[in-house]
Formats: structure tokens, sequence, C-alpha cells
């Protein structure tokens, strides 16, 4: 009869998700309040909140701290500032909430990762190509899963953006620590360092250049996916864009882009400024 | 006095099943022949050596020879595959993590040959670092380093960093650092190849000047029959993971045990060769 023989997953998924939902429903539930109440709304509203001013004053000074040039933070500051002149403050805010959060999330879980398979050789060949797969599926593949488990919302959209982001932040450090010289290591336990000491005082300050490229990417990657994510709703800038394409108003949803773009720059340069690291007297830091 | 060492038949195989590779040598096989045959690569084998306490003792060998393997087995930096480490009579292999930590802390400090320095930090801080390590405060371990700084000719460079500085500068920060963890022992792994011959020649000078003032023993590694020569109280000479002679230099150099050890003397006996400084790296 027919070629193929019926192999249906929808089913079998779908029970497997209705199963999750019911049996832990209320932890997912807890997780959602604590990112939302916790974390993401705290934060969106004092971003909100705060005058404008305040805000790209902070820029300024944080884009100065990175750069050490005034000249680039001071351009960077009139980009967010030009953001604000088309009307998007608040949808910037709203974004750059999100943006935050869910670079915080990928770090507190991704750092620890990418230390743990730079040490475990048998993790490594786990994790790496369970990354591979993270990287490679299509953006949009991530948002079902997070709205089966968690309805249509921010923290789902959160989810979906650590779940993306996080690979090139685990990866960087996994290579940053393998790439510290071995001699350096050697002399550090030659003076009897514990395991922590190595890794607080050795490891980690030499990888450092390579975690903070990871940071980086990863921050750059979240903010691509919290555009993706406006779809099941994560509000700003994204939400705009999506405005646009769907009303056919090619101009708003340009606007929304470009304010997307200006965002991008001032985000990376400020991540790119603390990777190049300095010491303090001004000078360079040592590339390991 | 403390810091005597001794090794007691220890020999290291590097691979999966050292067993066998044990088995091989202890039936005359030589290193070639392990490697041909298990695909594991020789350390050493059967190396007994006794380090009196309070001297300097030269360690030579070709690259290859296992010298500095052996020098990182009385810190156990290497494990051994068989064998014994005594240190002032304690067996150092029978030490939990937290002993050998202790060990490492206060009682052996190490110089290695392309510095080991720490890239991140000030000058100042490296050389405090064994102390901070340790669980002193910042200033008390800072001063101390302050102190040694001074001892190796390097005031004024506290705070300069690690890539600002010249090798010989930075060697004798590593110098500095091991020192400033007083500790009775002091294991130095060619130090002093990778500068060049006057300057090599100056700190060699400046250990020597050491080592008469503080008594430490120092382990001293060196592919420079020269150097072993003029450092050394007593020397050893490793060839291919074994020990081929040990000694008084004035001893070895009268009495050669084979063609080897004469031929690799040729260098310091007599003059008979021209002084060359050029000599193979390790």
């Amino acid at each position: 009869m027919a070629f193929f023989a019926t192999f249906d997953l929808r089913e079998p998924i779908n029970r497997a998700v209705e199963t999750l939902v019911e049996r832990h429903g209320d932890r997912l539930h807890a997780l959602n309040d604590l990112l939302l109440q916790g974390l993401l709304l705290p934060l969106e509203r004092v971003l909100r909140q705060a005058p404008p001013w305040l805000v790209l004053l902070a820029v300024l000074l944080l884009a100065w701290r990175a750069t050490g040039r005034w000249r680039v933070a001071a351009t960077l500051t009139v980009a967010c500032y030009l953001i604000g002149c088309f009307g998007l403050w608040d949808a910037l805010m709203q974004t750059l909430a999100l943006v935050l959060v869910a670079t915080a999330l990928a770090v507190l879980l991704g750092l620890p990762l990418g230390i743990a398979i730079a040490h475990s050789r048998r993790l490594r060949a786990v994790v790496l190509p369970v990354l591979d797969v993270m990287q490679t599926l299509p953006t949009f593949v991530y948002l079902i899963p997070a709205v089966m488990l968690f309805g249509l919302g921010k923290v789902p959209a959160i989810l979906a953006t650590v779940v993306y982001a996080i690979c090139p932040l685990v990866r960087l450090t996994d290579l940053g620590l393998r790439q510290v010289d071995p001699e350096v290591q050697e002399a550090a336990r030659s003076f009897g360092t514990t395991r922590w000491q190595l890794l607080l005082g050795v490891q980690l300050p030499l990888a450092w250049p390579s975690i903070l490229a990871g940071v980086n990417q990863t921050v750059m990657m979240a903010l691509a996916m919290v555009v993706v994510a406006s779809m099941i709703g994560a509000r700003g800038l994204g939400e705009e864009v999506l405005a646009g394409i769907q009303t056919l108003d090619v101009g708003r949803g340009l606007q929304a882009g470009l304010a997307i773009v200006l965002l991008a720059v001032v985000i990376d340069r400020v991540t790119q400024g603390f990777g190049r690291g300095r010491r303090p007297d001004g000078e360079p830091g040592a590339r390991p | 006095m403390n810091g005597r060492i001794a090794l007691r038949h220890v020999s290291k195989v590097y691979g999966a099943d050292p067993r066998t590779a044990l088995l091989l040598l202890a039936q005359g096989a030589d290193k070639q022949r392990v490697q041909a045959e298990t695909g594991q690569h020789v350390g050493l084998y059967d190396v007994s050596l006794s380090i009196p306490a309070g001297g300097i003792y030269a360690i030579m060998g070709l690259s290859g020879s296992g010298k500095s393997t052996l020098v990182r087995h009385i810190n156990r930096l290497v494990e051994p595959s068989a064998g014994q480490v005594l240190i002032d009579g304690e067996d150092v292999l029978g030490f939990g993590a937290a002993r050998l930590r202790e060990l490492r802390r206060r009682r052996i400090s190490m110089v290695f040959q392309h510095f080991g320095l720490l890239p991140h930090r000030s000058v100042l801080d490296n050389v405090a670092f064994g102390r901070r390590v340790r669980g002193e405060s910042r200033r008390q371990a800072q001063e101390a380093a302050r102190g040694w700084l001074a001892r190796v000719g390097l005031s004024g460079h506290e705070h300069d960093y690690p890539d600002q500085l010249s090798g010989g500068m930075r060697q004798r920060v590593g110098l500095a650092r091991a020192l400033a963890s007083d500790t009775d022992i002091l294991l130095m792994d060619e130090p002093f190849s990778a500068l060049d011959p006057l300057l090599r020649d100056d700190l060699q000078t400046q250990l020597l000047a050491l080592q008469a003032e503080l008594g430490k023993t120092i382990v001293f590694i060196t592919h420079d029959v020269e150097e072993a020569f003029r450092l050394g109280q007593r020397i050893a000479l490793l060839r291919d993971g074994r020990l081929v002679q040990e000694g008084e230099p004035e001893a070895v150099r009268q009495a050669p045990v084979d063609d080897y050890v004469a031929r690799f003397l040729a260098r310091v006996n007599g003059g008979s060769v021209p002084r060359s400084t050029g000599s193979a790296r390790g």
C-alpha cells in the first residue's frame, strides 16, 4: 500500500507535554512567577521609570569605562538618544530589560557549564553535540516548547532566548580555559593551590578575554532572539517590527529595525570594550 | 638540617599500561624498545638518588633524558609509576591532597624554565603569590615580597607587569617568588636556559651567593655541563631516563663511568674543547 510507514510523533509529544504540565504545572508556574516578579518586572520598572537623561548618563559612563575613549562613549550615547527620538524609548527599555535578564541567566548557567566541560572530557563529549543542535535549530523551534510549558508571555520568551544565546558562552569559556598556558598552571599548582584557588586566581582571569568574547556573542544573540520572541509575547522593539510587518507599515518596521541595530552596536562596543581588559595603570591588559 | 631528598627506584611511564612497560624494562629492554612494543613513553626508569640538605645538586642530561620529569617527582607535579620519594625521611607519595598542598606551600618551591609568571598580576603580586595561596593577608604577603624583590635587585619594578620585563628580570621574579615562600627546598627546572649567556653568568653568581647565605637545598636541572659543574656540589647525569653517574664534580670528572659520560664532560675536561655557550636546548 503506502510506501511510507506511518510514524507519527505528534501524539506522543503532545501527551508527554500534557503530563509534564499536569504533574509539574505548579513548579513551572512558580518558576514563571519567580522570573517575572523577582527579576524582569522590577528591572523593567526601574528602566522605564528612570528619567531618560539618567539612563543616557549611565550609558555614557559605562561606555567610557569600557572603551576608555570619550568620543566613542559620546557616539554610543547619541545612538541611544536617537532611538528615543524615534519615539521608541519605552520599547527600548523593555527590550533592554529582556536582553539583560536573558543574558544574566545565560551567564549564570553557561559559565559553570563551560568550566565543567573544560575540566571533564567526558562531559564535553556529551555537551558539545547538544550545543551544536541548539545552535542549528531554527529559532522558531525553540518557541514551541517554551510556549507549551509556560504559555504566551515574557518568561517563555526569555527562556527560549537563553537556550539560543547560551551556546557561544559555553564554548568560549571552555576554549578560554583550555588555552591557559600549562606552565603557568603548573607553576601555580607547585605553590600548593587548591582547585578553587587555581580556578579563581589563575584559570578564570587568564581565560577572561575569551569568556567576555562569549558574553558579547551571547548578548548579541539574545538581542536577535528577543525580536523573534516578540511573536510569543515579548514586548519592546521586536513587537514594533512585528506590528510593522503585520500592518504592512514598512516605515514603522524599518525604523524599529534601525533602533535594534543601534542598540546592537551600543551593546557590542561596550561588551567588547570590557573584553579587551585594562590594567589599573591604564595600559591594555596582557593577552595570555 | 631539613631538606634531605631521596628517590628510591623511581620509574615513570607515560601511557595506559605502565606495568607491562616496567616488566619489559626489568627484562632489560630500553626506552626505544618499550616505545616500539607498547607505544608507551618511558620518562624515568629505576632512578635512586640521595640529595643531601643544604647544597646545590645539579642534574644534567640532554633533552628527553628525563631530568624535568625527575624534578617534578619531588613535589609530585608528576606521579611516579613505581618507587618512593622521601623528603626528610617521609614518603610524600603517601600524602593526601591536604598534606601535599602543605608540602608545596611550606617546604618546596619551584622555578620554571619559561618562568610561569601570572601575566595578569603585577610583579609584586606574582612574588606574593605563594604566601597568598597559603592564606597570608595581602599586606603581609606583599611586605615579604618587597623584601625578596629587593634581594634579587628588582626594587622599583613592583608595579610592572611580567610582559614589561626582560627575560632575565622575569626569571629573577620567578626566583623571588620561589624564595618568598621560605621553603627548605628549591627546585629549579632549567631556570637559566632561556636566557643569553652573559645574563646566565650573572644569575649563576647570584644564585651561588643566595645559596651560601640561605643554605637551602637546591635541585638544579640543566642541559649545560659547564653550568652543572659551576653550581653543583654534587652532580648527576641522566640518559634516556636512567641515572648514569652521580657524585662530586671532581670525582665524576676524574672517573667517568663510560664513554657517554666522558664525551658529555669533554667540554669541562681540561679545556681541550673550546669553551662554548651555544649548547643544545633541552
